[in-house]
């Protein structure tokens, strides 16, 4: 007799049912019935966004070479499950060998962040020389609390090349996984839960966008969204409420299967950039600096 | 120790015969004075005397219409055809003449807009020029700039200005826009329209092709007229909150691309290891600079519980030498407060502060019998939740809070939809970078406020808006990029 596993949310660390206690049927692609998903919430969003706000300060203050460390320890731990995520794949209908691509290149993409958490400061950042006697400097720092809609056409590439790219930065995110396709998203959840990632640096939550983004965009408490191959009236929507506290928008209609659908821009887009002005004291005799 | 200072300042006043104001000004469209469609036309008073200056055209969607007209055929035909040195060296040449001509400039600016002659001529034209000369030397550098990107200009850009920093607003998205290989049509604001049509007079004089930089001028109609025109890539904008997010709506669904500078509540924190003397020097810069009309404005002074009586006497102490006056005077501190509607904003908040129970403190001086002008204000005993403490009133009206640990203050610093600047005042090195990595602003003084350089990236976090102008950073809110 098989054990069945039973897909939850991931928030704040935790493994809850939705609060909503609804969950959808999953299907396989022959129409075969293989789980039962939670079909989360208004109020799931929002307990997601309250613990992604919780762990942000934390998770940003992290020395950038820990974080490096921690988002390649999630490459690690995807490694040692890859054939788990391969038969979810199949079960959602890809061919084995489209399975098996799809799993290696999700794990090069979390060693491909993984890389850039102590490097991308470098990149972004710009001592200025003002006219005046001050040190001036700008560096990026986080946005704060992103919201992501993964990607709607793969179950795990997507999500973990929207996830990274934020998460590298300092941020925290609450993100709506594919509906149609949800079991890679919640056993992605299982690794990050296994994978020294502080509870609440990664949400993830399944159900349908329609019922969980205008929550998410609307929310005062988020700092920016990352949308990907939505339809343009759901973007536009969204970006409207968006509108209320001028949340950052981002849409992508990349296909992340692509080697180019990664870099430094992806994490820029979700970095602010703060600049700094300290007083050089006029040492007599001295030339000043910068 | 309170007593009033008297200092009986002779006056000392700049002379407004330096600059040729036109009875009437048309609109600059394609290298050409064109008069509006509509045959109207505005009135810009000085706000010092409430005397008339000129007529100004006030441009309608035809108007606009055939600016953006314009500015695409520039771009497709002239500009987007010069290489970067070519674009630089007209931008040089721009920069050279607003330094000849700096002088006209800074009365023009006093003159027109309010503000104190000693800042229009030490702060805002110098400025103005030296972000024409920073940017020029950028527009054959982009490549450089953005390794392994291929960085292309957008094509036109709609730039709306604001009435506080009139010519320097217009140096922030001109020049880098014109660097990046953009043309423009740009709105000024209706208080403050007058040094951008000087500045088409310095374009024509430099002889920047046509259409390259159109100035229509007029109202939030004509303003909403050019954010809705379809034909735009970009649209700039430095002003309020609210009409920033009215532009943000009405650019979804376009391709634009768009910036946003707002409004501020910005924090002004002194510890109680701080020079106290250069502290209140940089609370009286911070607050008071330009009448308070800046959106990154020290607006919140919160000062450690421990040093809060002392910083408070020196502060009061410190306002009765601050001279309210003649913007033209060299003696002036705080001119006159742009338009009769700022002052009745400004007035109104100072009476709400004290319906909300504040105590307030103004200097004993004398303000001139015409033309708008306020008082120096501080409010004390305000509540964090209060309005003048959480809303932005861009006057010198500054609210006083005390706390006792850091993590208090960084908190009610944090605490506000804002997130454009902030000022912190240590002897610590070390707690200056722990205090300032814990703010959400775009911008953080430390041990010094108000300070501004075309070098120097400047912009908001949360509703203080997005992108950044000055600087590297500020030159990718006018291109795209492909990898």
């Amino acid at each position: 007799m098989e054990v069945l596993k039973t897909y939850k949310l991931y928030i704040g660390g935790q493994f809850p049912r939705t609060e909503s206690g609804r969950t959808y049927a999953v299907y396989s692609a022959g129409g075969e019935h293989i789980a039962n998903a939670c079909q989360g919430s208004k109020k799931d969003i929002r307990n997601a966004v309250q613990a992604a706000r919780k762990a942000q300060a934390a998770w940003s203050h992290k020395s950038a070479f820990n974080r490096s460390q921690i988002v390649y320890r999630i490459a690690e731990m995807l490694e040692a499950k890859k054939a788990q995520f391969a038969e979810e794949l199949q079960a959602m209908g890809q061919s084995r060998q489209a399975a098996d691509e799809e799993v290696r290149k999700s794990i090069d993409r979390c060693v491909y962040y993984a890389g850039w958490a102590d490097k991308y400061q470098a990149l972004l950042s710009s001592v200025n020389p003002v006219a005046s006697s001050h040190f001036n400097f700008s560096i990026p720092e986080a946005m704060g609390v992103i919201g992501i809609v993964a990607c709607q056409q793969t179950s795990l590439l997507g999500l973990v090349s929207q996830i990274l790219p934020a998460v590298i930065g300092g941020n925290t995110v609450v993100v709506i996984a594919n509906k149609q396709l949800p079991l890679c998203a919640i056993s992605f959840a299982e690794v990050l839960a296994t994978s020294d990632v502080p509870g609440g640096v990664v949400n993830i939550l399944t159900g349908t966008v329609e019922e969980m983004l205008p929550t998410l965009s609307g929310h005062m408490d988020v700092n920016a969204l990352s949308l990907a191959q939505l339809d343009s009236a759901i973007i536009e929507n969204a970006q409207t409420e968006a509108v209320e506290n001028l949340k950052r928008v981002m849409s992508y209609s990349i296909d992340f299967s692509q080697s180019m659908a990664q870099g430094l821009s992806y994490i820029s887009d979700f970095q602010e950039v703060k600049t700094t002005w300290h007083p050089i004291e006029q040492i007599a005799g001295g030339a000043g600096g910068y | 120790m309170m007593s009033k200072t008297n200092w009986n300042l002779e006056p000392a006043l700049e002379s407004a015969a330096l600059v040729q104001i036109k009875p009437q000004y048309e609109l600059f469209i394609d290298g050409k004075w064109q008069a509006p469609s509509s045959g109207a036309y505005f009135d810009s008073l000085n706000p010092a005397d409430e005397s008339h200056l000129a007529k100004i055209a006030w441009a309608n969607q035809v108007d606009v219409d055939a600016a953006v007209l314009a500015a695409r055929a520039a771009y497709t035909n002239v500009w987007s055809q010069l290489s970067g040195a070519e674009r630089g060296k007209y931008l040089f040449r721009i920069a050279r003449i607003m330094q000849e001509r700096a002088r006209e400039l800074a009365v023009l600016e006093t003159l027109d807009g309010g503000k104190p002659i000693r800042e229009a001529r030490d702060v805002d034209i110098p400025l103005a020029c030296n972000h024409f000369f920073y940017y020029a030397g950028w527009a054959d550098k982009l490549q450089e700039a953005f390794p392994g990107q291929v960085a292309t200009a957008l094509g036109v850009a709609g730039q709306i200005t604001p009435w506080n920093f009139p010519l320097l607003m217009l140096a922030w998205k001109i020049a880098p826009a014109l660097a990046c290989g953009n043309t423009v049509v740009l709105k000024p604001a209706e208080t403050t329209s007058l040094t951008a049509l000087k500045f088409a007079e310095i374009c024509q004089e430099a002889g920047l092709p046509s259409g390259v930089v159109n100035i229509v001028t007029g109202y939030g109609d004509t303003g909403a007229a050019l954010v809705a025109h379809p034909d735009l890539d970009k649209i700039a904008f430095t002003g309020s909150t609210a009409v920033g997010k009215q532009i943000q709506k009405a650019c979804i669904g376009t391709t634009k691309k768009l910036t946003l500078e707002l409004g501020g509540k910005s924090a002004n924190i002194i510890l109680e290891d701080a020079p106290i003397d250069q502290a209140v020097e940089g609370v009286i810069n911070a607050i008071f600079f330009n009448q308070g009309h800046v959106c990154c404005a020290g607006s919140r002074l919160f000062v450690q519980e421990s040093i809060a009586n002392q910083v408070l006497e020196k502060l009061k102490f410190r306002l009765q030498s601050i001279y309210v006056g003649n913007p033209l005077d060299k003696n002036t501190d705080i001119g006159a407060i742009n338009s009769k509607k700022q002052l009745e904003t400004i007035e109104r908040y100072i009476q709400l502060g004290l319906e909300e129970g504040a105590e307030i403190y103004q200097p004993t001086c004398d303000l001139p019998s015409s033309g708008y002008y306020c008082k120096p204000t501080l409010f004390m005993d305000v509540a964090q939740s209060a309005r003048i403490v959480q809303e932005e009133i861009f006057g010198p009206v500054l609210t006083i809070q005390t706390f006792r640990t850091i993590e208090e203050v960084v908190q009610k610093a944090n605490n506000s939809p804002y997130g454009l600047a902030a000022g912190i005042w240590t002897d610590k090195g070390s707690r200056i970078f722990g205090v300032s990595q814990q703010l959400h602003a775009g911008v953080v003084w430390a041990n010094t406020y108000n300070k501004f350089d075309p070098a120097s990236p400047f912009g908001g976090y949360k509703e203080s808006g997005f992108g950044r102008e000055g600087g590297l950073h500020g030159l990718s809110a006018y291109l795209k990029f492909t990898n």
